[in-house]
């Protein structure tokens, strides 16, 4: 996790802050400080989820933040995924901007008929009438031993869905300037935080400010081939590219960002660029973001400008296992991405 | 005025104005005539898709609502027709969203089970059984949390209450003592499947003690009836003693839906209950108290009837949407 701190904020994108300070936060404290400006700018803002109050969240993301605005806006739900996630949606209906934290993304498979049924469409449905501002943490992803059911990383799920924006930040810069974002938004917003992520430290800029939904991040330059990655895959694209140097390949490392809508111009003038794609991420490899990354570009002009088969990086189809190689097997790790990159640089698909 | 005489009088009686029960009664009555004027489109093939009606169910729509002002709210269920006139919705632009038309509630974009009327409080039907429970939650933690005094009524059905989210939605509004009344319209059957078959407990307002919050159960053909367990329990919410469960008995007299072959009830079940038509009773109770008469009965049926056709050749005059604008407002749109 080393690299995490490495990940340099984007900067073109982001709203500027004249003479801000800037320190080092981990991402869980980046998203904890996002959170208290949000209380604090706006009375309407309410956070709610499972044990978020005292016990400070399951990954201490909320830490002390009930002490510093009490219960009734830093409020414990009983554990009811299914009546939670739906209070916060009618909530956000009827005036309130509730952040609604899921423990586990996992458990997000209990109350899809609120985000997907309800949130997702009920703008649309009632023709514009409404709109549903709720923002919705999901921490996710393997990599700290708790197996099949504390481990997936479904973002791709939510990516489906018309109506709903996905973001998936991948440094403490992004993680608080996309939940400010997000709370700003009048649509819902399903913010994938990378459990691994939650103590890698970076540069994060006191005070309020937004990284824009729907924007992607260049975070490393480079000529000969475009490695488009998401949450703890940036950090390891990053440090595949760091060994790919070394061996005379200069590879540009595009963080996503946000997964829905997708930065198309980005992605597009990327690959027009390197004229080469590796997708990483860590979800399982059919139909997740990847694919959709890749369709992208073999329908786009960038198309035209392909040197090489477009090759994705993905989780592999099983369940993630507990065993601790097992659980590194089935998510791409730095080698993976640096021999894929290896491969499609040197016309060895 | 007599005391004791008042005292013996129906509860709608004793607390409404003539002119309130009337417009109550008017109200029940358009519910019926709209929905009969929709299924007569629907076989006509004027409107498509599928449409669940109230028929039989007035009762409990109007008075749920009778108690409500236009800053409280209502969820709704599919079967909402009767909740959205009861609210106060126009039924010209509900007609206009049956036939698919820009000038519906939803701009056609919902249909039969999304209409909403925001601007009366009407948070909208929903398609999916229960879904509407957690949302309502929702919108009286609004309520409570900005001190709005609004209270929710969170209409469904007996299927619902087998549903996780009554469960989940009971307890949540419980344990913060949230301004929402759980108002359950047991018909009887959920789709096909008869009240006794699905569930151990006979009666749904037993399930209030589970959440620790008063359960009533009344007669949900008797407008009065209604009113009086609703009104109680507005009091209760707006004070800050927190939720009821209302169970409102009442039958729907057409089909779940347009599929539906009534293979699970038999013929003389359904006279039975239309034999307690809570239209025609609500309207003998008033002609009982000499706050109403034949001819203003007539010329209420008349006024509706109008209201009625004129909505209808609004929605069959009325634009469709336009399919360049297939993907508005799926978000908002922020250069707007």
């Amino acid at each position: 996790m080393s690299a995490a701190a490495a990940v340099a904020p984007a900067t073109a994108s982001t709203t500027p802050i004249t003479g801000a300070v800037v320190r080092d936060l981990s991402y869980a404290e980046a998203i904890r400080e996002a959170m208290a400006i949000a209380l604090e700018r706006d009375p309407r803002v309410v956070l709610m989820g499972e044990d978020i109050g005292v016990y400070g969240g399951a990954f201490q993301v909320t830490g002390d933040l009930v002490h510093r605005f009490g219960p009734d806006r830093v409020m414990d739900t009983p554990i009811s995924e299914l009546g939670g996630a739906g209070v916060a949606v009618g909530a956000a209906l009827t005036g309130l901007r509730p952040i609604f934290e899921f423990q586990f993304s996992d458990f997000a498979t209990l109350a899809m008929e609120q985000i997907v049924n309800q949130a997702a469409k009920l703008r649309f449905m009632l023709g514009g009438a409404v709109s549903v501002p709720v923002v919705m943490r999901f921490p996710a992803g393997s990599g700290t031993g708790a197996a099949a059911q504390h481990s997936q990383s479904l973002e791709a799920w939510f990516g489906h869905v018309p109506g709903l924006k996905v973001v998936q930040p991948a440094t403490p810069h992004d993680a608080k300037g996309l939940l400010l974002a997000a709370v700003h938004d009048p649509d819902p917003v399903m913010i994938f935080e990378h459990k691994l992520l939650y103590k890698t430290k970076g540069p994060v800029p006191e005070g309020h400010y937004t990284v824009p939904i729907g924007e992607a991040a260049v975070c490393r330059p480079g000529r000969d081939v475009t490695v488009v990655a998401s949450a703890v895959m940036v950090p390891r694209a990053l440090d595949a590219a760091t060994q790919l140097a070394a061996d005379g390949i200069d590879a540009e490392v595009i963080d996503l960002r946000t997964i829905r809508p997708l930065d198309r111009e980005t992605l597009i003038a990327s690959v027009a660029k390197t004229t080469r794609l590796v997708c990483v991420y860590e979800g399982v490899k059919t139909l997740g973001v990847g694919a959709e990354v890749s369709a992208l570009i073999a329908e786009s002009e960038a198309f035209d400008y392909l040197d090489a088969p477009i090759v994705r990086v993905g989780g592999a189809e099983v369940p993630i296992p507990y065993s601790p190689e097992l659980e590194k097997a089935a998510v791409p790790q730095t080698a993976d991405i640096a021999a894929a990159v290896r491969r499609v640089v040197r016309g060895a698909v | 005025m007599q005391p004791v005489a008042m005292a013996n009088r129906p509860f709608a009686i004793r607390h409404y104005d003539a002119d309130t029960l009337r417009n109550a009664l008017r109200r029940m009555l358009l519910i019926r005539r709209f929905e009969e004027a929709a299924e007569d489109s629907y076989m006509r093939g004027l409107v498509h898709g599928t449409m669940h009606l109230s028929i039989g169910q007035e009762a409990s729509a109007v008075g749920a609502c009778l108690p409500l002002d236009d800053t409280d709210m209502i969820t709704s269920t599919h079967r909402g027709h009767g909740h959205c006139i009861a609210k106060g919705a126009d039924v010209a632009r509900m007609f206009a969203e049956f036939f698919g038309k820009e000038t519906g509630y939803c701009r056609g974009r919902g249909g039969s089970m999304h209409i909403a009327d925001v601007s009366k409080g009407n948070l909208g039907a929903n398609g999916i059984v229960g879904g509407g429970l957690p949302i309502a939650v929702g919108a009286a933690l609004t309520a409570k949390r900005l001190g709005t005094g609004a209270v929710v009524v969170c209409f469904f059905g007996d299927g619902a209450n087998n549903e996780g989210a009554f469960h989940e939605s009971l307890n949540m509004a419980a344990i913060w003592k949230l301004p929402v009344l759980f108002v359950c319209e047991n018909n009887h059957y959920g789709m096909s499947m008869a009240m006794d078959r699905a569930s151990a407990v006979a009666a749904v307002a037993d399930r209030a003690a589970a959440y620790a919050m008063p359960g009533v159960r009344v007669d949900g053909n008797d407008l009065s009836a209604v009113a009086e367990a609703c009104h109680d329990a507005v009091a209760r919410a707006r004070v800050g003693d927190g939720p009821s469960l209302i169970e409102c008995v009442t039958y729907r007299w057409r089909g779940h839906s347009k599929s539906d072959r009534n293979r699970y009830r038999t013929k003389e079940e359904i006279e039975t209950w239309v034999a307690r038509d809570p239209v025609r009773r609500f309207a003998a109770l008033l002609m009982d108290h000499g706050l109403l008469n034949a001819t203003d009965f007539d010329v209420l049926e008349r006024s509706v009837a109008d209201e009625i056709s004129a909505g209808v050749a609004f929605a069959k005059s009325s634009p469709n949407p336009d399919p360049v604008l297939l993907t508005r407002d799926v978000y908002t749109d922020l250069a707007a």
